[in-house]
């Protein structure tokens, strides 16, 4: 049964209603022992976990730096182009959005890799809007081997694409491949996603377990936070990942938790999270899944984010351009959103460093993967 | 004295270079420890740029590199590995680990014993981390293994000697010696493991994540070698398990400013 199956056949009234009656007792009995039972992940991310924040902190710092040290995997997100035929309100690459278009050359890729290099990262993520016909499988598979070269870990964020696909990419040193859902809620899916190929909720649902066959290294997973209850998206989310790691053992898993934040024709959150909001669900996560990696962008202000470490995040990005070409030529109007934490990368790295954390900037060494 | 191939040692403590929160601490730590035989991740050695801050200090420090293949996932990626630190660090001792389960990081039966197989021939030390399984235990002898490291609970789980039973199996069959490694969360535990009779463990969360590395370095070789002088004076003692207490700064407290 595909998770899919698993998720449509799901009582959401129910447990949303489950949701929101929960009581002190089952909280206090999902703090104790919580990890990877669906039920205990419900009770920490209700609103009667709240009160208990100080405590699910405690046991999440404690998790985390048993099981990561005071290591802080960086990374940068790579902007290889802003086209995209599809329509998300949320999104400044939106298809009608007036926005200069651009996807780079491998001469202005190069370009950017050198920048990059340069600060010391050695982990990035290619990101695209979804534009199959000009920025697809092709394009992808021309640029890989560029970056590949430079970088010992490579993850992509683009539109969801084929099983062959991804093993074509796989075979050309793709590592992790991130594709958020960015709401569970079906009908809420369909109001945001109004145009292009996003708009098939099933397909998207889906392209976890067809990245799992193909072999990669990690998946990361992620709702929007704030297009729909955050509560129940983030619930089922849980549901997600617990389905995929009874399936597919051998794959680490990842986890992005953006807000909805301003962007060029933006809309407002149905639900905001609050700074709190967010705290309760980092920490709901950790105590549910030991060793999910928890990845924090640029998108969350400096002062938040100097204080996350320790709760549960594992990884992070700093100085961060979210537009094509925006590490050699910044310009601002290309931007997908806007980013909060605009520090550099050594102004990150030693508020990190004074909190008692170290940046890991090498993890993996790439030669070595897929031999066979 | 611990023989181990062709080189003696006089520590029954290893440790391990992961988790530190700075490589002044790690040095520091292992120092305290008296360890002289130190394991570390290739995949963590950036073999581009020459300087390198976990290399570097660990060979100014005089002990015994341990390269291991932790981030393998299959035989022919361990051996490819333990090639590759050969080549760099000019050493053929290689711990080897493959796990290709992310989750709890268990060690592949199977692609271990092809590996050691395979590592054994080309002139290796190979000292292979394995769940406590005495048959395996045995296979890994006869292809020529160095030691055996069984472990005593999943990796960086602090949760002592879950494996007792088998591990007292191991020990009493092996011909080579027995390292027990990944659990070891208390010098309580070290010590039980040294009481029963084991060669020597590998302690790496455990120290690297105490709130002061360098005492509970000093800590586990105290204990350590006591748990040794009993088992040669056929005494054995209980353990326990100590709670870590919270904070006096509440963690959220930034929520409230
Ligand atoms: S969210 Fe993705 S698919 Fe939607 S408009 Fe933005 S880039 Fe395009």
């Amino acid at each position: 049964m595909s998770f899919y199956d698993e998720l449509s056949s799901l009582p959401r009234e129910q447990l949303k209603l489950s949701l929101y009656s929960i009581g002190p007792k089952e909280v206090e009995s999902a703090l104790v022992s919580s990890e990877g039972s669906l039920s205990s992940l419900m009770a920490l991310l209700s609103p009667a976990a709240e009160p208990y924040i100080e405590q699910m902190a405690v046991r999440a710092k404690e998790i985390t730096r048993r099981r990561f040290g005071t290591n802080i995997g960086m990374y940068l997100p790579l902007y290889l182009s802003n086209l995209c035929a599809n329509e998300c309100d949320y999104c400044g690459f939106s298809m009608s959005n007036k926005l200069k278009r651009k996807s780079l050359t491998s001469d202005e890729l190069k370009q950017e890799i050198s920048i990059i290099k340069r600060q010391g990262f050695d982990s990035i993520l290619l990101v695209s809007g979804e534009h199959e016909t000009k920025v697809g499988i092709d394009y992808f598979a021309s640029m890989l081997p560029l970056v590949k070269k430079q970088f010992s870990y490579v993850a992509m964020e683009v539109q969801p694409l084929r099983e062959d696909e991804y093993k074509h990419l796989v075979n050309l040193g793709l590592d992790a491949v991130m594709l958020y859902q960015e709401t569970y809620n079906p009908t809420t899916y369909q109001e945001h996603h109004t145009r292009g190929n996003k708009q098939d909720y099933r397909y998207r649902v889906d392209s976890p377990e067809r990245i799992a066959r193909a072999g990669v290294d990690k998946i990361g997973l992620g709702v929007l936070l704030g297009l729909d209850d955050w509560r129940f998206d983030a619930l089922m989310l849980g549901y997600h990942l617990h389905y995929l790691e009874r399936h597919f053992w051998r794959c680490r898993y990842s986890l992005s938790l953006p807000r909805l934040r301003p962007c060029t024709g933006g809309i407002t959150p149905k639900m905001p999270l609050t700074d709190k909001g967010l705290v309760q669900l980092i920490c709901a996560f950790r105590l549910f899944n030991q060793q999910l990696e928890i990845s924090l962008s640029t998108r969350e202000p400096a002062s938040l984010r100097d204080n996350l470490y320790g709760l549960g995040v594992t990884h992070i990005s700093a100085g961060s351009s979210t537009e094509p070409g925006g590490y050699s030529n910044p310009q601002r109007q290309l931007n997908q959103f806007e980013i909060s934490d605009d520090r550099s990368v050594s102004e990150t790295v030693s508020a990190m460093v004074a909190k008692g954390y170290i940046p890991v900037w090498k993890d993996w060494q790439s030669e070595w993967i897929n031999l066979s | 004295m611990l023989m181990l191939a062709d080189s003696q040692f006089s520590s029954r403590l290893f440790t391990g270079t992961g988790k530190f929160s700075c490589s002044k601490t790690m040095v520091a730590s292992i120092e305290a420890s008296g360890s002289q035989l130190v394991t570390m991740a290739m995949k963590r050695i950036d073999l581009k740029t020459a300087s390198d801050d976990i290399l570097a200090p660990l060979k100014a420090s005089g002990v015994k590199l341990l390269p291991n293949t932790s981030g393998a996932r299959n035989a022919q990626e361990a051996v490819f590995v333990a090639e590759l630190s050969r080549e760099v660090l000019g050493t053929s001792w290689v711990k080897l680990e493959i796990h290709p389960d992310p989750k709890y990081l268990m060690p592949d039966p199977i692609e271990t014993l092809k590996a050691a197989k395979m590592l054994c021939d080309k002139g290796f030390v190979v000292l292979p981390y394995v769940h406590a399984d005495p048959v395996l235990c045995r296979h890994l002898e006869e292809v020529g293994c160095a030691a055996v490291m069984p472990l005593g609970s999943p990796i960086g789980s602090n949760q002592g000697l879950a494996t007792q039973t088998f591990l007292k199996i191991i020990i009493e069959q092996a011909n080579i010696p027995v390292v027990v490694d990944a659990g070891i969360g208390a010098p309580s535990h070290a010590m039980q493991a040294m009481e029963m009779g084991a060669s020597a463990v590998l302690v790496n969360t455990a120290i690297a994540s105490s709130r002061d590395p360098v005492a509970m370095a000093r800590c586990f070789e105290s204990a350590v070698s006591a748990g040794r002088d009993a088992y040669l004076a056929g005494l054995g003692v209980t353990s326990c398990y100590a709670q870590q207490t919270s904070p006096q700064k509440p963690l959220t407290a930034f929520l409230e400013s």
